[in-house]
């Protein structure tokens, strides 16, 4: 909401700078966003009258002014607006003069004739954006006069950006009675005059739900003059509350809503059809309003109807067809009061937001109908004319909002705050803000106005006395806290750790958004049923992610396109999946490396990365973990079908994936070099056994080295799992240390070097044991996959 | 017989000098005092001697022997020498040459940022907790105090999947599942990705936030501005000023928003504060009546505070990031600004 200082200060004006009253409203909660001239900078314009106009001799758009400017002598000035004419006041640029954007105003000569300053618009002043022609000032503007001091233009537009508890201060008065509060002053709400009663005629209503609407007052303005220009100081005051003039009848209500908090809507009372009846609408019903927008009705929306139709939703926006218009002479205001709970949600539910519903859904001063009505009326009369019907008014005292008293104990006062407070302090505080209270044995009982919504428990009693004692008077007290022993789980690895480890081989962390392009997650899952939002922000975010690669590949893109041609990324996030109809969120932990194995360096040869690099990174981490996995062949869709890993615990849990990007995909997203892909289930990544301690043999160990010569289509792994398999308690580890072919291997077939590390645990191996075991371990190589011992 | 061996000496110790290097020098020293070397057949015909003479003339033997030794020692050492520094010069390298292998990387400023608050809190006991990310309806509003018709929902821009599954819009409701599974006392922070309909130069559909709340006896509003002040300086390292204001969440009471002194001017003014010298950078109060009723919890008993923050917001701060949407586009340079 934004307010005009001067309007402000007109109720409430305490000696501080407008700085000292925007802290001092801000540390009160009333936040206040911006602080920004009510007009451009200018100087030396003052009220001038045309005395009389030539046409000027050689041009035929302009014309020779003779204006009085309050000095001795009238000046010339050459003007060539269509609208200037003789009587009309208007604002002149003396000789001198500085107008916005530092344009100076220097004597001069238009075709010939002296022209001695400049008859100025809106535009020119910098107070409007457009212009047609002169800006017109009343009749009884006084000649001379600065026109700064005339529009009160040395003021201050302020930026209040209110919290939605603070209905209350959702006017200029609410926020001068704020302001009284903070500086002690008295002050009062503006006294509005009964006005008389001129015609009798009235528009009859009824309310089918008082439960809703607790007030309704009507009346009936005949005979006004639609056309009739709103006067300078209200449309000013309009602009500067960021409220565009429309027409005399719409911008006094608007006005009164900014002064007052009051929403009202005026109906042309021609197009209204008998009865006015608020009520619920029924389901076939619509309208158009205002704005231009036809909405379909339901059955549970508070509506201004007719008895034909729907007219306005109620505290929301009127309808187009029941409208001021220029045309109109008779008018029906209303003036209502409806409740918080029947207008909350309800214009968010068609796509709007309003002046009127922004304070009916928070809370409109229930007893400030009659004071709003009589204040519009008096304005609608004072500028369009008109006659005044009597006030149509339905109230059903029993809907009214109560504002039952609240006990404030003193304990939970000091135990909340944890400050002591005199009796006095709190007692004063409740005063001031125009609270009832009475002292009692062990607190307060408080009872709140009408337009304090958000008085009504304990808590909100505190809160107040917090906010006008001051949050920065109350000490940062060092809270004596009681710990608890902290926890060091060692059967769970430290994710930062697994961070820690691909940061320092290379990897840099990405994160990436969790809705990604619906292209993209199809092309790399395409057998992931998607996750949809229901109102993503682009289409290009509009799916939940079923892989942490969407996101990474993207994010490679991103960089590959910008000349980095080495790419080395990790996330950790949520990915989503619907399985089995419940939708699961599961943490992974995903890797993504492109280019070279190493930065471009002299010491090393570049290379291509390759699957076996990538899997030495994914291996590191179970090492870490301590745990044991299996990588076993697979296929992935998005993955290429002979470099793909799928990663299995000892137990057969599937852990996630390891592979190449699929040549196609990695064609159809752009990327021109390999791409290399890890996912795995963070959960079961970081699971660690707690180790346990094996006796050391104090026996030696025997190395013995044996070439296998296979068919090309046996993994190695089925060899480990052989000689393991064989289950000789002796065999403490085996290491791979050369695959060949070529001269001496069958075509088709490859040899695999592998070395043994025996060792028992009771004697030194002889070699007449070590013959007996490898005798077996020969045996059963040849049968499980035929391996031949290499010659 | 003397004369010979001092020809023998002679000879030994001009081949001696005459070695070019360590491998010559062992000819030269196998050549005489080998198993077959001169000075040990001069030994061996000493056994033809009689006792008397064989003493002298093994004395004799002897003395030639340990000179020829001691010059051999002192070439051999000198050879060594010679040899080394033939080595050493041959082996300079230029040690301005970059190292070899893979080189770090960094982790992302938001996993830094949260990696120092979650530290800062941990030291004080503070458990870190995490919360799923796709929320029902209760958890992230219902219980949090925020009813349907609530205004302030409208101020939470959802992402919804259907009328009561939403992309949480904050971390608090983390809160709401750790009491309802959790007694006090309690002392939490829920770190994690929250996500807002709302795009432009300083909004991201996704950013961060951490939650903290601690449920005790005895928790007062003083203790929250204790809690929140020294965080905030041990965050920025700095005795920073600190200010409270009014403000409102419908699941504290009283609530305030936590401004600090501009840490790019000072205070001074500028356009990070909008010339007012202050940034706001976090959300906290007490927690509400409401709130506790929803898990159970007895508020006459119990009283606690809660506080969030945005993660983005405090890197920004911290290391003068201008743009909030570089945090998503993981463009390489910038990423590796904080490695």
């Amino acid at each position: 909401m934004q307010i005009s200082e001067a309007w402000l200060r007109e109720y409430v004006n305490p000696e501080i700078s407008t700085e000292q009253l925007v802290e001092q409203l801000t540390m009160a909660g009333l936040e206040i966003d911006s602080v920004t001239p009510a007009a451009a900078i200018f100087s030396g314009v003052v009220i001038g009258e045309v005395l009389s106009m030539q046409q000027h001799p050689d041009a035929d758009r302009l014309r020779v002014c003779r204006v009085a400017v309050g000095e001795a002598e009238p000046l010339q000035i050459v003007c060539g607006a269509s609208n200037v004419r003789v009587g009309l006041k208007i604002p002149a640029a003396l000789i001198g003069a500085v107008l916005p954007g530092d344009f100076k105003i220097k004597k001069s000569k238009l075709r010939g004739e002296e022209s001695f300053g400049m008859l100025c618009s809106e535009k020119e002043l910098g107070l409007a954006a457009d212009a047609n022609g002169l800006m017109e000032l009343a009749d009884n503007a006084p000649v001379g006069t600065d026109i700064r001091d005339y529009l009160s233009l040395n003021d201050n537009i302020i930026e209040v950006d209110l919290t939605p508890n603070r209905a209350d201060c959702l006017s200029v008065e609410g926020v001068a009675r704020e302001l009284a509060i903070l500086n002690k002053l008295d002050w009062s709400v503006l006294q509005i005059e009964t006005s008389t009663i001129t015609h009798s005629d009235t528009v009859s209503v009824s309310v089918e739900t008082p439960e809703s609407c607790p007030r309704y007052l009507g009346r009936l303005l005949k005979g006004i003059n639609a056309k009739a220009e709103t006067p300078l100081w209200m449309r000013e005051r309009l602009r500067r509350s960021g409220v565009r003039s429309l027409n005399a009848v719409v911008d006094v209500t608007n006005y009164v809503l900014i002064e007052l908090g009051q929403p009202l809507h005026a109906f042309d009372a021609a197009k209204l059809t008998g009865n006015i009846n608020v009520r619920i609408s029924k389901a076939d019903e619509s309208i158009t309003l205002l704005n231009g927008q036809t909405i379909k009705l339901d059955t549970e929306t508070l509506i201004i109807a007719d008895d034909k139709r729907a007219l306005a939703l109620a505290g929301v926006m009127g309808g187009s067809d029941s409208a001021v218009t220029d045309e109109t002479q008779d008018v029906f205001l209303e003036c209502a009061f409806f409740t918080p709970k029947s207008i909350a949600g309800k214009a968010r539910k068609f796509g709007l937001h309003t002046d009127s519903s922004h304070r009916f859904e928070r809370g409109v001063d229930p007893n400030l109908q009659h004071r709003a009505i009589e204040r519009a009326t008096q304005l609608i009369i004072e500028i369009a004319g008109g006659s005044i019907g009597p006030i149509t008014e339905l109230t059903t005292e029993a809907t009214l909002p109560t504002r039952p008293s609240v006990l404030l104990r003193r304990i939970r006062l000091e135990k909340t705050l944890g400050i002591v407070l005199e009796n006095d302090q709190v007692v004063d505080i409740f005063q001031r803000l125009g609270m009832a209270v009475q002292t009692q044995a062990d607190g307060w009982s408080v009872t709140p106005p009408g337009f304090r919504f958000d008085i009504v428990i304990e808590a909100d009693l505190i809160e107040e006395v917090a906010r006008i004692f001051g949050y920065n008077n109350i000490p940062n007290s060092s809270l004596l806290m009681r710990t608890e022993l902290g926890k060091a789980p060692e059967t769970v690895l430290n994710l930062d750790r697994v961070k820690d480890l691909l940061v320092d081989r290379g990897y840099q962390e990405a994160i990436t958004y969790s809705f990604v392009d619906e292209e993209i997650q199809q092309a790399v899952a395409p057998a992931d049923e998607l996750i949809r939002l229901k109102n993503p922000i682009s289409s290009d975010l509009s799916v939940m992610r079923t892989t942490l690669w969407c996101g990474l590949l993207k994010a490679a893109l991103h960089n590959t396109h910008r000349q980095h041609h080495r790419v080395r990324f990790f996330e950790s996030g949520l990915r989503f999946i619907n399985k089995d109809g419940a939708m699961q969120q599961q943490k992974m932990f995903a890797g993504l490396t492109l280019g070279s194995a190493y930065s471009e360096q002299w010491g090393v040869a570049s290379r291509k990365i390759d699957f076996f690099d990538v899997k030495a990174d994914v291996q590191a981490l179970f090492d870490l973990a301590e745990g044991e996995v299996q990588f076993v062949a697979s296929q992935h869709s998005a993955l290429h079908p002979g470099q793909t890993a799928e990663i299995l615990s000892l137990q057969g849990e599937k852990i996630g994936w390891l592979g190449m990007l699929h040549p196609t995909l990695e064609k159809q997203l752009g990327f021109d070099t390999q791409v290399f892909l890890f996912e795995l289930d963070l959960d079961l990544m970081l699971n660690k056994p707690l180790p346990t301690f094996k006796p050391l043999s104090k026996y030696p160990s025997v190395r013995r080295d044996i070439a296998l010569i296979v068919k090309e289509e046996v993994c190695v792994i089925e060899i480990i799992n052989c000689i393991k398999g064989c289950a000789e308690q002796a065999l403490q580890d085996i290491v791979i240390f050369d695959i060949y072919r070529g001269k001496g291997v069958e075509e088709g077939s490859k040899s695999v070097a592998v070395s043994l590390i025996l060792q028992d645990f009771s004697q030194t191996l002889t070699d007449s044991q070590i013959d007996a075991i490898f005798s077996a371990l020969l045996d059963n190589l040849t049968t499980t996959i035929n391996a031949k011992l290499r010659d | 017989m003397s004369a010979t061996l001092e020809e023998i000496l002679a000879q030994a110790l001009d081949q001696l000098r005459d070695a070019k290097d360590l491998t010559q020098l062992d000819l030269v020293r196998v050549h005489y005092l080998g198993k077959k070397g001169l000075f040990t057949l001069q030994m061996k015909e000493l056994g033809a001697l009689d006792p008397e003479q064989r003493r002298s003339t093994g004395q004799v033997i002897n003395q030639a022997k340990d000179q020829f030794s001691q010059q051999l020692e002192a070439h051999k050492e000198q050879l060594q020498n010679i040899e080394l520094a033939a080595r050493l010069a041959s082996e300079g390298i230029d040690v301005t040459l970059p190292g070899r292998g893979q080189t770090v990387a960094g982790l992302h400023p938001v996993t830094t940022t949260l990696r120092r608050i979650s530290k800062i809190f941990a030291s004080v006991g503070f458990q870190v907790v995490e919360g799923p990310e796709i929320e029902d309806d209760y958890h992230n509003f219902e219980a949090l105090n925020i009813p349907e018709s609530h205004p302030a929902r409208a101020m939470h821009d959802t992402f919804y999947f259907d009328a009561h599954t939403v992309l949480r819009t904050h971390t608090s409701p983390v809160q709401i599942r750790v009491m309802e599974s959790e007694k006090p006392p309690l002392k939490v922070i829920a770190p994690g990705r929250v996500y807002r309909c709302d795009s432009d130069i300083t909004h991201t559909p996704m950013f961060h936030q951490v939650e903290g709340f601690l449920v005790d006896t005895d928790v007062s509003f003083a203790d929250l501005k204790g809690v929140v002040y020294e965080f905030l300086r041990a965050f920025f390292e700095k005795d920073i000023q600190v200010r409270f204001r009014p403000s409102y969440f419908p699941f504290t009471e009283p609530s305030a928003e936590v401004d600090i002194e501009c840490v790019m001017c000072g205070g001074e003014g500028c356009r990070v504060c909008s010339h007012t010298g202050w940034l706001e950078v976090m959300g906290c109060g007490m927690i509400h009546p409401e709130v506790f009723k929803a898990v159970n919890i007895d508020s006459e008993v119990y009283s606690g505070f809660a506080f969030g923050m945005g993660v983005e917001r405090l890197a920004m701060l911290r290391y003068g990031i201008n743009d909030l949407r570089l945090f998503f586009e993981n463009d390489l340079k910038f990423l590796e600004q904080f490695n």
